[in-house]
């Protein structure tokens, strides 16, 4: 494949085709519009649809609309757009239609700052909408990176039958990097796992041993109900405890059960050293930098950078806090993953970098931090 | 009587618990039947037929149609409903709904699925009042009437639902009431049939809370206003103006011919294939 000079946010709208995204509903908002804007153009030459809607509660609706009509969707939208989308990703957790999310986070609260970078969503991602639910969040260190993790987002969508928030930032979003992009063909998808029962065994919301109940599109012959009301098997509201618990517990126990899989993380040197960088995002760019300054003038710096922020890589962080004596995490908000950091190494010493100004954080201010150690 | 009974009974879903949750005397369950006997009648498969909704007395309706049924959020189901015919685009979508459900919360998505002209049937049932949460005032609340938050009368305007509908750009826009089940469920059966937004708004009545609290009697004293109060599209075309203050207008209010959103972008699809022959999607 040629070797392009593209942004991260047209990769993930390279990467949701390849994936197989065949719907994607909008509205237009800095710094993800070039996303929207590519689909639309795109889509339509794959038979796919494109919708601009009135807002971002009717986008992330028309995209689980269009998901149980079995296409694959996708929505893309920022700050504001993803406080409003807070609704129906919690309507996406509870009737378990998947769809991906892509956030490219910039500085807030409220309008903030459309063009400058930040982190501060990352509580949001995990805690926006009300309930307890569960949820995955991935975040790509570069362009290439955006297109993989774009597809692993619609892969792991189909197969937990989730909502998955592609948590960007505005650098990743807006850079530009060398790639080269794999084939079409060379990509892996995860297609939905349908059903083949007689419509009336299927049971939508059916404990089938493997906590994510396979998914019959509509108008295939299966009729169904959908509710965002609690429901038992058959998707019917119920009020019942015993068919209320055994959903709260299924739908936990499907990410819970699959955590290896979905947590994706990259370690360099955290085995031998004292000092670790814990690390996501642009950031961890910076971060890479600041280790590889540190590493010259022979400190024992390690560097962890986490591709998948929810669920939180708990394992990683204590194996860490097992032989590192200093966790330091930089992310461009007041302190949002520090403190997940600090629940699983509380036994050690985490330095927070933080800057949330909509400035990026510098490759000195994290060796600053490695070396007051 | 009996036959369309047994047609009713075949489109419930006999594996949902009944009774259902509405008040007894309450007017939705004729919308209902009204909705299922179009159906019947247009002799639709019932595989290609979904019935969206959101929240509220109204959005309980799905769940009883054997259907492909999805109960949405609060005013969003016409949002839900535009993905669903945007993905499949052969199914019926109904989108059944409250009048504070279609109005308030969901009254930017309701102008929008108007104005895309978007295949969708709506079916507003309209007993203004926010049942559910007990009789709250809503967009159609009549001005000096009692709500539990208007407990000295009302002091907004009513939205005027269809007029809304048709400025707003819907292919088919009519009214009835609960009172007239067969008319209604002919209007059901043309804006099915029609290629476009269509609207019907159903004039209910809530006489466990806005009648109540209004003095206005039981369930079937407000059906009896609902027969005093509405004139035919026809009988009001030949009456003045000023005479038709207070009157229910029923029927047809607007049918026109334009040009549907799914099969436009049908042609979005033929355009965007015809300019550029397929790339590999990573060239």
């Amino acid at each position: 494949m040629k070797v392009k000079l593209m942004q991260g946010n047209e990769a993930v709208a390279w990467g949701a085709l390849a994936a197989g995204c065949r719907f994607f509903a909008g509205y237009p908002i800095t710094p993800s519009t070039e996303i929207a804007e590519i689909l639309s153009r795109e889509l339509p030459k794959l038979g796919g649809k494109f919708i601009q809607m009135e807002d971002e509660i009717a986008s992330l609706a028309a995209c689980i609309g269009a998901s149980v009509g079995g296409l694959k969707s996708m929505t893309a939208t920022s700050g504001p757009g993803f406080s409003l989308m807070q609704e129906h990703i919690g309507y996406a957790a509870m009737t378990e239609i998947p769809c991906v999310l892509v956030n490219v986070q910039r500085l807030g609260p409220s309008t903030g700052q459309p063009t400058s970078v930040s982190q501060g969503d990352v509580m949001q991602a995990r805690w926006g909408t009300h309930g307890d639910h569960p949820i995955i969040a991935l975040s790509p260190i570069s362009v290439r990176q955006s297109f993989d993790l774009t597809v692993t987002a619609f892969n792991f969508s189909e197969l937990y039958r989730t909502p998955v928030i592609l948590l960007m930032d505005e650098v990743i979003g807006h850079m530009r990097e060398k790639v080269e992009l794999p084939e079409a063909a060379d990509v892996l998808r995860v297609e939905r796992n349908g059903t083949s029962v007689p419509p009336e065994w299927y049971k939508p919301y059916g404990d089938t041993g493997s906590d994510v109940p396979p998914l019959a599109n509509f108008g295939t012959g299966y009729r169904y109900h959908v509710t965002g009301l609690f429901h038992d098997q058959m998707g019917y509201p119920t009020q019942r405890l015993d068919e209320i618990d055994p959903w709260i517990e299924r739908v936990h126990r499907k990410i819970d059960r699959n955590i290896h899989d979905i947590t994706l993380f990259e370690e360099d040197g955290t085995q031998f050293a004292k000092t670790v960088v814990v690390s996501y995002g642009a950031t961890a760019r910076s971060a890479r930098h600041a280790v590889k300054l540190a590493r010259r003038r022979r400190s024992k710096v390690g560097l962890a950078t986490l591709f998948t922020i929810w669920p939180f890589a708990e394992e990683l962080v204590s194996r860490i806090a097992d032989t590192a004596s200093h966790i330091i995490v930089p992310e461009m908000n007041r302190g949002q993953l520090a403190l997940e950091v600090e629940r699983i190494a509380g036994r050690r010493k985490v330095t927070r970098v933080n800057q949330a100004n909509g400035e990026m954080i510098t490759p000195q201010m994290i060796l600053n931090a490695i070396e007051a150690n | 009587m009996t036959r369309e009974t047994h047609d009713e009974y075949e489109y419930l879903r006999h594996t949902k618990k009944f009774p259902n949750v509405w008040c007894s005397g309450c007017g939705i369950g004729i919308v209902m039947a009204a909705l299922i006997r179009a159906v019947d009648r247009m002799e639709l498969n019932k595989d290609d037929v979904a019935v969206i909704s959101g929240i509220g007395c109204t959005g309980r309706m799905p769940v009883y149609l054997d259907f492909n049924t999805m109960h949405t959020t609060h005013g969003r189901a016409l949002a839900f409903a535009t993905g669903l015919k945007l993905a499949q685009p052969r199914l019926n979508v109904i989108v059944v709904m409250g009048d504070g459900d279609a109005l308030a919360i969901g009254g930017n998505h309701f102008i929008h699925a108007a104005r895309r002209n978007i295949d969708l049937t709506a079916i507003v049932v309209n007993n203004s009042i926010y049942g559910m949460t007990g009789g709250q005032y809503s967009p159609t609340t009549p001005m000096d009437s009692l709500a539990s938050t208007a407990p000295y009368g009302n002091v907004e305007q009513p939205m005027p639902i269809c007029d809304l509908a048709i400025v707003a750009g819907a292919s088919f826009v009519a009214r009835s009431t609960v009172y007239h089940a067969i008319e209604m469920d002919r209007l059901i059966e043309q804006a099915i049939q029609k290629q476009g937004f269509s609207l019907i708004e159903v004039i209910s009545y809530c006489h466990t809370t806005f009648g109540r609290i209004n003095k206005l009697g039981t369930a079937v004293d407000m059906m009896r206003i609902l027969k005093e109060k509405s004139i035919s599209k026809a009988a009001s075309d030949k009456l003045p103006a000023q005479e038709l203050s207070g009157k229910i207008v029923r029927g047809v209010l607007c049918n026109q011919d334009k040009p549907e959103f799914t099969a436009l972008y049908q042609q979005v699809i033929e355009r965007a294939q015809q300019s550029e022959s397929n790339k590999d999607i990573t060239s």
